[in-house]
């Protein structure tokens, strides 16, 4: 009997060992309800969009330069 | 061929891109281990390779075309999209390592991922090297179209099914599991698809862009 429960115990410690499984994943959810995360965006964005400026740019001056021949 | 000197397409890729941006960093993502936010760099770092892919897709089927037909302007699309996704590979790279090092300890480990992106990006600039050496032009395009289409298959071999015979740290590989089913939802391929689309057509238009400029200088020195 008392091999039985020892082994019962021991089979049932292993909720103990689950301890890491409350465990939360930090996410910056903090940063996004500040909103600040939005002034990364509208930098990102700008920058995305001074680059495809510039490369509608080429593709204008390219245009021109492919009508002239 | 003529869709590249129209506009449609570009706006389109940009609003795409523009859309990814903005949501890649909105919307929610699964919270994991180890990767927390950074999660979002598949938005940003898969789409590089995706690029390159796409261009250099291109670049073999225009290879194929030059053997077939002997035009020169299809030499230099291959020239063009390869340089392209030369660009691309850099920037899949560096991207991955900067992810590498706060998600795995170290800019470069010794991944077999890293080490066989390493070893095909050298593939490529070994094709770079070919054409630099050949002087004569119909040459250097016959040699490097035959080398450019053999360069590809070895290069997907490195990339996409070598790192997947071996434990690797990257997601997909060895016993590692992919961001398939289990830790990507559904919620972030309503942007990754859209980037991988978006991105590998920014990628034709840069190649498309380089590929005129090209046939500029081609031409002028035909005449002179």
């Amino acid at each position: 009997m008392k091999k039985i429960s020892l082994l019962a115990l021991l089979l049932l410690s292993y909720v103990g060992v689950f301890a890491q499984q409350g465990q939360t994943v930090e996410m910056a959810d903090s940063f996004r309800s500040s909103g600040k995360i939005y002034v990364v965006i509208a930098v990102i964005v700008i920058i995305f969009v001074g680059l495809s400026v510039y490369l509608f740019a080429i593709d204008r001056r390219l245009k021109k330069i492919e009508k002239e021949k | 061929m003529k869709f590249i000197y129209q506009t449609w397409w570009k706006v389109l890729t940009v609003l795409v891109i523009l859309y990814t941006l903005i949501a890649g960093f909105l919307f929610e993502v699964p919270t994991l281990p180890i990767l927390h936010e950074t999660i979002r760099n598949v938005y940003f770092h898969v789409p590089m390779w995706m690029a390159m892919f796409t261009v250099f897709t291109i670049s073999v089927i225009y290879s194929i075309k030059y053997l077939n037909t002997g035009k020169e302007e299809y030499d230099l699309i291959v020239v063009e999209c390869v340089n392209t996704g030369m660009f691309f590979y850099v920037l899949g790279l560096i991207t991955g390592m900067m992810w590498a090092k706060y998600t795995w300890g170290e800019f470069w480990s010794n991944d077999p991922k890293q080490n066989s992106a390493a070893v095909a990006f050298l593939l490529y600039c070994a094709y770079a090297v070919l054409r630099n050496s050949i002087d004569e032009e119909q040459k250097r395009a016959k040699i490097s179209a035959i080398y450019n289409i053999f360069a590809f298959p070895v290069m997907v071999v490195l990339i996409m099914v070598l790192p997947r015979m071996t434990d690797s740290l990257h997601p997909g590989n060895g016993g590692n599991p992919a961001f398939g089913k289990l830790d990507m939802d559904n919620s972030m391929r309503v942007v990754l698809y859209p980037a991988f689309i978006a991105w590998s057509a920014l990628a034709v238009w840069i190649a498309s862009l380089r590929y005129r400029i090209r046939l500029i200088e081609y031409k002028k020195n035909e005449i002179n």
